[in-house]
């Protein structure tokens, strides 16, 4: 069962979690709430209605000067240079290998703030990126700030989530592009508003001042309960995000995985540019290395992260993360797998603690929202 | 069955035992902790199980966790019907939630299972 340990980090809505009965476990050196009711009724929420969630966690980077796009062009396999005010791209970070650092979004801020460009890391990575951008701006006029403890991030996403949003503020996120964002007043309080997530359903994340996140937090909740919206917690943020076939760092993303095996062609541009890890993603992508790919299982048993894909007697791939899928009503599975076996509907056997359990590779998102 | 009549382990499994059988199940608190159970994996009838040792599997949306046996013993019967409606392990844990029935070799391991008040201390002390 899960443990806390003491030294952790804790986000300003700590107590706020406790409060709302939500189940505190360590994650990648913060203590976080797992769950509140249950996973399976925070993700149907999520689902159908609003899911609340702190993400305040995760590193917030800001940037100020010149040369910003140039510089963080050639640390992300993304084109940053020409990237309109107020949009956003996800992205990945490489070192030279062309294995995976970490995956990022890239924010060109609108004007109106005090910072022109943001990147959101994943938690776990925070010190490490940092460093790795510190490092390469040593004889640099960029301004680059750590303001993670300063502000809090809560994502609230679902079908509801953007009017809940507009109901609150002065942003109406209908209106805002995916992957954009806009400076506005949330509950009276100045916010960065982004129509993004990592859950698979419509819906928007906001930035606020860490003073204020506690009241903003409340307000929000209290508008979502009256329309069938919850908090919600890891637990449920993982089954959604594997529902929706969204790559999690540490899992399907790692500094042993190169970026050309990770099946995120979009998030991946070689062409015409320089960056780091460049060349070596192009020498891994003829070098038919093992790429992700979706499974869906026999039964509700849900395979876990190292189990072994085997095909006969033979071991083909890996599993990076599996769960039972709340949706589907099946256990789902992502993993790599030899690109000759990767053909959608290939029956394989998944071995899960001595017991091979049926699986067929099946085409990702496991889940697509109606739009 | 009675909470009082039961015997715990520290492992959050019960017994009930009557002569030399043992009917064992896993508590309240084990089942809330859990939460979102969807699949179990029961022993095979005529093995054999020991005190301490796992004799079976309960995976939640989040994670898998292993059954302890309470008890040291031969299988002779096992809930089939429990695996497919674990949604009863939320209404009835004691009595139709229940795992298997041991035909018990030995009491000696009973001596060093808890009774109801002394698991409910731990389970408040260690949640």
């Amino acid at each position: 069962m899960a443990s806390t340990s003491e030294n952790c980090m804790a986000t300003v809505l700590k107590d706020w979690h406790v409060a709302h009965g939500g189940r505190m476990v360590e994650f990648a050196g913060w203590l976080m709430p797992v769950q509140y009711s249950t996973i399976i009724e925070e993700h149907q929420s999520t689902r159908t209605a609003v899911g609340i969630f702190d993400v305040s966690h995760m590193g917030r980077f800001y940037f100020n000067g010149s040369g910003i796009a140039e510089f963080l062009d050639r640390l992300t396999t993304r084109r940053v240079v020409g990237t309109e005010l107020g949009r956003i791209r996800y992205s990945l970070m490489t070192n030279e290998a062309g294995n995976i650092l970490d995956d990022v979004l890239v924010y060109r801020l609108p004007d109106g703030g005090d910072a022109e460009y943001m990147m959101v890391v994943n938690a776990g990575n925070r010190l490490k990126i940092r460093q790795w951008l510190e490092t390469r701006l040593l004889n640099s006029t960029i301004e680059f700030a750590d303001r993670t403890l300063e502000t809090a991030m809560i994502a609230v996403q679902g079908p509801l989530a953007c009017d809940l949003i507009k109901g609150l503020g002065s942003v109406n996120p209908n209106d805002l592009k995916y992957y954009a964002c806009e400076w506005g007043q949330v509950c009276g309080h100045e916010a960065l508003v982004s129509r993004t997530g990592y859950t698979g359903e419509d819906g928007c994340e906001v930035i606020v001042a860490a003073d204020v996140a506690v009241e903003i937090a409340t307000t929000i909740e209290q508008a979502a309960a009256k329309i069938g919206g919850r908090p919600a917690g890891l637990g449920a943020r993982d089954t959604l995000r594997l529902e929706a076939a969204m790559p999690l760092y540490g899992h399907e993303l790692t500094e042993s995985i190169n970026a050309a095996q990770t099946e995120l062609g979009f998030a991946i541009n070689l062409k015409d540019r320089e960056f780091v890890g460049r060349d070596a993603i192009l020498t891994a992508k003829k070098a038919g290395l093992p790429t992700r790919v979706g499974l869906v299982l026999e039964g509700k048993r849900a395979a876990r992260e190292e189990c072994s894909i085997m095909l006969g007697d033979q071991k083909i791939g890996f599993v990076t993360s599996g769960t039972f899928s709340p949706t589907l009503q099946q256990a789902i599975s992502m993993g790599y797998v030899a690109p000759e076996h990767t053909a959608v509907g290939t029956a394989v056997e998944i071995d899960i603690r001595g017991n091979g359990t049926p699986a067929k590779i099946v085409a990702l998102p496991f889940y697509s929202r109606s739009q | 069955m009675d909470p009082n009549q039961l015997k715990y382990a520290e492992t959050h499994e019960w017994a009930f035992v009557e002569g030399d059988t043992a009917t064992v199940g896993i508590t309240a608190h084990a089942v809330e902790q859990l939460t979102d159970l969807v699949y179990m994996d029961l022993p095979q009838v005529g093995g054999q199980v020991s005190a301490g040792k796992p004799f079976g599997e309960v995976e939640s949306v989040k994670a898998t966790s292993d059954l302890y046996s309470p008890v040291d013993g031969e299988v002779i019967e096992v809930n089939t019907a429990l695996p497919d409606r674990l949604e009863i392990l939320n209404s009835d844990p004691y009595g139709q939630g229940w795992i298997m029935k041991v035909k018990l070799s030995s009491q000696d391991s009973l001596n060093k299972l808890l009774d109801l008040a002394a698991y409910e201390q731990q389970c408040s002390e260690h949640g």
